[in-house]
């Protein structure tokens, strides 16, 4: 069955005319797109500049209460809020 | 103290978001709506046994292949740039944007694929109801794959479902199914995807208009003119239906949005609808300017649309950002004051566990907590930060809502010179209708600028704030791939215009794949 499903797929790339062009274009893109691009200019920076995600969890921590301002007193609960 | 924040760098971020996702949404629509009109062509092929509706249906077919082939993988640009440039909001959202993103890959995708090369390898290797079959299942994976994205979308606009851990800096979800069944991610699911069969039925207007007016393949021109102008018309009525749903609910999770739509300062009862209006581009949220130079105003209509309700008041942003007690509105300026007391409780709860104080952490999260639902108003420097650019919002919604009117009167056009068979006599109208897949080009993304500028300045609607969910990178970086994909994507839209013109040109006979 899985040779008959191959069988289908080579068939059908070797009959195809405009197909292969489209397909160059797709796999061309997608290796650029992988192999350039992700790997050169899109790290998850996140993922490369901490081993574990405590620490990950921790600078997000970090950048979220770093413009922290304390209140003095704790304002009362709000009501109708939209 | 209030960090500085580097706007060049957001701006580049922002830039090159909002770059990709455009040239993301120049591919898709078609891809989603000319799946469904391939899988319509070839049910009448199938239908009638009449093989010129074959010839037809692989003759669009093969402009479905060319735009699928060119727009593939343009999303997943998208994905790169949440871990590169949004690093802190990838990590907050991961565990509710996962869910989606997983279940669009697994389901959608391979749903898609497997069926893609039953419908182009097999018109000759399986029967005619299997071929059929595999076509629909086509159309279904690409909307699918639709689904899933706008649910995570819908999510930034209103987030529902999750709860947002101190110990993880996470938003984890609770419900999942209150995610998935969000009124605003459906709204936004059968917009989108309506307007993307609105787009393709453009498409099809457009080329067979156009070979109608070199007078080539006139048969298969007017069949493909019939189907498409009745899809088509169905198609931009649901797109309004839908749309008006979409701001009806957009005034409940968004009202910001809504008032920046309409350039709506002073809620009033009743509220007018401004059918036509040039903004005042001096006009500031608190000032006494007038807001538009000039307008047209359809008295009552904005409380109709809005609220349903003759005369109901509509908020305007002077509401929204300094507070109405008589309509039980909370001012952005208050809702600051809460959400600094939700980041300092917060900044506090890191310290205290840090130092191992238990009591004050639990101290501080019971502050937190009281306070959680405004943690993004306490990153806003002053209270009209929160209001979007209201000239780009204005004009965005009108070119786009105008438009889709257009089209409703140009598909019925159609439709009434095809049943009179007078198509061919009318060249004006054809004319138009190669012109008009422009025009609907135009509305798409005139429709994205709108709810994706209008949630400005969220990332996560009143919890995140653009300038917070950016990574620490420099500016310079983000400029170079900006430039790279300006680059990468024109290149990628020539090539497809190129590809395109040239099978159009080659004619139903001379479209094989």
């Amino acid at each position: 069955m899985i040779r008959h499903a191959l069988n289908f797929y080579v068939e059908g790339f070797r009959n195809m005319r405009l197909g292969r062009a489209l397909w160059k274009i797709v796999l061309l893109k997608i290796l650029f797109l992988f192999i350039v691009i992700k790997l050169f200019f899109f790290p998850d920076v996140l993922k490369v500049t901490y081993d574990n995600d405590t620490d990950r969890a921790e600078h997000v921590l970090r950048r979220l209460t770093q413009s922290a301002e304390t209140d003095q007193e704790p304002l009362p609960p709000v009501a109708g809020k939209k | 103290m209030i960090e500085s924040v580097d706007f060049g760098q957001v701006n580049w971020a922002r830039a090159q978001f909002a770059l990709t996702a455009m040239y993301h949404w120049i591919f898709v629509p078609l891809t989603l709506g000319l799946s469904v009109l391939c899988a319509f062509f070839e049910t009448l092929y199938v239908r009638t046994g009449n093989n010129e509706w074959k010839q037809l249906t692989k003759f669009w077919m093969s402009l479905f292949a060319v735009n699928f082939a060119i727009g593939v993988a343009t999303g997943i640009i998208l994905e790169f740039e949440f871990g590169t440039n949004w690093s802190n909001y990838s990590w907050m959202v991961g565990d509710i944007f996962g869910t989606p993103l997983a279940i669009e890959g697994i389901l959608a995708f391979f749903l898609e694929a497997t069926f893609f090369a039953v419908m182009f390898f097999g018109w000759d290797r399986f029967s005619k109801r299997m071929h059929l079959f595999s076509t629909w299942m086509v159309a279904l994976g690409s909307n699918l794959s639709a689904l899933w994205i706008l649910i995570a979308n819908g999510w930034m606009q209103n987030p529902i479902g999750m709860r947002f851990n101190p110990e993880t800096a996470r938003f984890e979800m609770l419900d999942i199914w209150a995610v998935i069944s969000s009124r605003i991610a459906i709204s936004h699911f059968t917009h989108a995807t309506s307007s993307g069969f609105l787009l393709a039925s453009l498409f099809v207007t457009a080329v067979s208009s156009w070979f109608l007016l070199k007078g080539r393949h006139q048969t298969f021109a007017r069949r493909s003119i019939t189907v498409a102008a009745t899809f088509g018309l169905f198609s931009a009525m649901f797109v309004a239906f839908t749309g008006d749903e979409h701001a009806y609910i957009t005034v409940k999770t968004q009202p910001m949005k809504l008032a920046a739509m309409e350039g709506l300062y002073k809620g009033k009862k009743p509220t007018g609808l401004i059918a036509f209006g040039v903004v005042n581009p001096d006009k500031q949220t608190g000032d006494a300017g007038d807001p538009f130079v000039t307008k047209i105003e359809v008295p009552g209509m904005l409380s109709l649309l809005a609220n349903r309700k003759l005369g109901s008041f509509v908020a305007g942003i002077d509401d929204l950002v300094w507070g109405n007690p008589e309509h039980d509105i909370v001012g952005v300026d208050r809702k600051m004051k809460y959400g600094r007391q939700a980041v300092s409780s917060l900044a506090d709860f890191k310290k205290a566990r840090k130092t191992g104080d238990s009591a004050a952490a639990v101290a501080a999260l019971a502050i937190f907590d009281q306070n959680r639902e405004f943690l993004g108003y306490g990153y806003l420097k002053k209270p009209s930060d929160a209001v979007p650019p209201v000239s780009l919002v204005f004009y965005s919604f009108r070119v786009m809502a105008g438009l889709g009117t257009f089209f409703i009167l140009l598909f019925t056009l159609f439709l009434i010179q095809s049943a009179r068979d007078k198509l061919t006599a009318n060249r004006w109208l054809l004319r138009i209708g190669v012109i008009s897949v422009f025009l609907g080009y135009i509305a798409q993304q005139a429709g994205w600028i709108v709810t994706e500028v209008g949630r400005q300045p969220w990332a996560i609607q009143g919890l995140l704030p653009v300038s917070v969910a950016r990574s620490n990178l420099d500016s310079g970086t983000v400029a170079v791939t900006f430039f790279i994909f300006l680059a990468l994507f024109t290149v990628m839209l020539i090539a497809e215009v190129k590809i395109m013109t040239k099978q159009i040109s080659l004619g139903p006979e001379g479209s094989a794949l």
